[in-house]
């Protein structure tokens, strides 16, 4: 029955307007969780406000225990979804570069989109940078991307590699979130002194 | 819980005439993100991402001055789609993602034509670091192939072992670079 896409053929005009409607309920979600917000997005790096560990373990984890349920009902099939090969080292050093370019920025990709739909001149600029990026990536760089293909792993997932079932590792993931959620709270109050005043 | 409606902090606009509402709570916020996700992922059977927009709207401009290179170089050709780039699901994706942040932002009082930044750094370093930051993102996102959507989201909610390490590796740089950037936000 799931995903739509191996069991009906959809028209462009179908698929881009799916895109749309989904892409309304992913800036709608990030704009209300703050993300729209640079100083409120790095602050968990500054550990007086978590938030976006919050909102993306929870997000994780309700998309893992809604496919979970659903594929053990029959209802989906997730051989069927697309996952992309595992490269360790390419995502290791992209997860670095990655990460630089976040707190440096403040945003990420799709962050920056609800930055600058609530008017952030910085979501604009990041934007910018991206688009610069990827077009030099593209055009001076094309190697890394022959790098990477040569060098994938393939798929690999967590149930895959240690043989221990996907329903496990959704109560282990449930199991941390609500314990991170404990610590989260803990390291909120203890850097407090560094969230900015109200305006 | 007073503390937890407030706990979010509000943007320091200079002559914000309306109080912007606080943000939702985090845990059901990613609860609705991660519906989001799973209705993505049982219509397409992918899920969502970011990055990929930005790719092609780079082979779209390549392919304005030189349509052979856009479509012969090894990244953009991933994104050419026989001469109609902007026909993109992600990039549609995010059409509607601005849509939806603007409708949450105007409802909210968040809307608002503004730099986000601390107090210690200028409006103009903030903008030039913004799109250094941008720049160097997208190398990142290239590199391990996905974002904080398309890795992270997408691939952590199935389990997939590189984009939890991409995951780790992301907050293990931030953090350690956290204290060079303070002045930016502090």
């Amino acid at each position: 029955m799931f995903p739509l896409t191996s069991y009906h053929e959809f028209s462009l005009a179908a698929d881009l307007a799916i895109a749309v409607a989904l892409g309304f309920g992913f800036g709608f979600c990030l704009e209300r969780a703050g993300f729209g917000s640079a100083r409120k997005l790095t602050a968990v790096f500054y550990l007086y406000d978590m938030a976006v560990v919050k909102v993306m373990f929870s997000a994780i984890v309700t998309a893992m225990a809604g496919i979970f349920v659903l594929s053990s009902a029959g209802l989906l099939d997730v051989r069927e979804f697309y996952l992309e090969p595992t490269n360790l080292a390419a995502q290791a050093l992209g997860g670095l570069v990655f990460g630089a370019g976040f707190i440096i920025g403040g945003y990420c990709p799709g962050t920056s989109v609800a930055a600058m739909a609530t008017g952030r001149k910085d979501g604009y600029s990041f934007a910018l940078g991206m688009l610069a990026g990827v077009f030099a990536y593209a055009e001076f760089t094309p190697g890394i991307d022959a790098w990477i293909r040569d060098t994938a792993q393939g798929a690999m997932t967590l149930p895959s590699i240690t043989g221990i079932g996907a329903g496990w590792w959704v109560l282990a993931f449930v199991a941390f979130l609500a314990f991170a959620g404990w610590g989260m709270r803990k390291l909120e109050t203890r850097f407090a002194n560094l969230r900015p005043r109200a305006a | 819980m007073a503390q937890t409606l407030i706990e979010n902090h509000l943007p320091s606009y200079a002559n914000a005439r309306v109080v912007p509402r606080a943000y939702w709570n985090p845990y059901l916020t990613g609860v609705l993100l991660g519906l989001v996700l799973l209705a993505t992922y049982l219509a397409t059977g992918r899920g969502l991402g970011a990055t990929g927009a930005f790719g092609s709207i780079a082979a779209w401009l390549a392919g304005l001055f030189a349509p052979e290179h856009a479509a012969t170089n090894l990244v953009h050709a991933r994104y050419w789609n026989d001469g109609a780039p902007l026909e993109s699901w992600t990039l549609f994706l995010l059409l509607g993602a601005f849509v939806g942040a603007l409708v949450s932002g105007v409802a909210g009082h968040r809307a608002k034509l503004g730099i986000e930044r601390g107090p210690r750094v200028t409006d103009g370093q903030r903008l030039a670091l913004a799109f250094v930051g941008g720049f160097i993102a997208a190398y990142g996102a290239k590199i391990a192939k996905g974002c904080t959507s398309g890795q992270a989201l997408t691939g952590g909610a199935i389990f997939n072992v590189g984009s939890l390490v991409f995951m780790l590796a992301v907050f293990a740089s931030a953090y350690a670079l956290a204290y060079f950037v303070r002045k930016e936000w502090l």
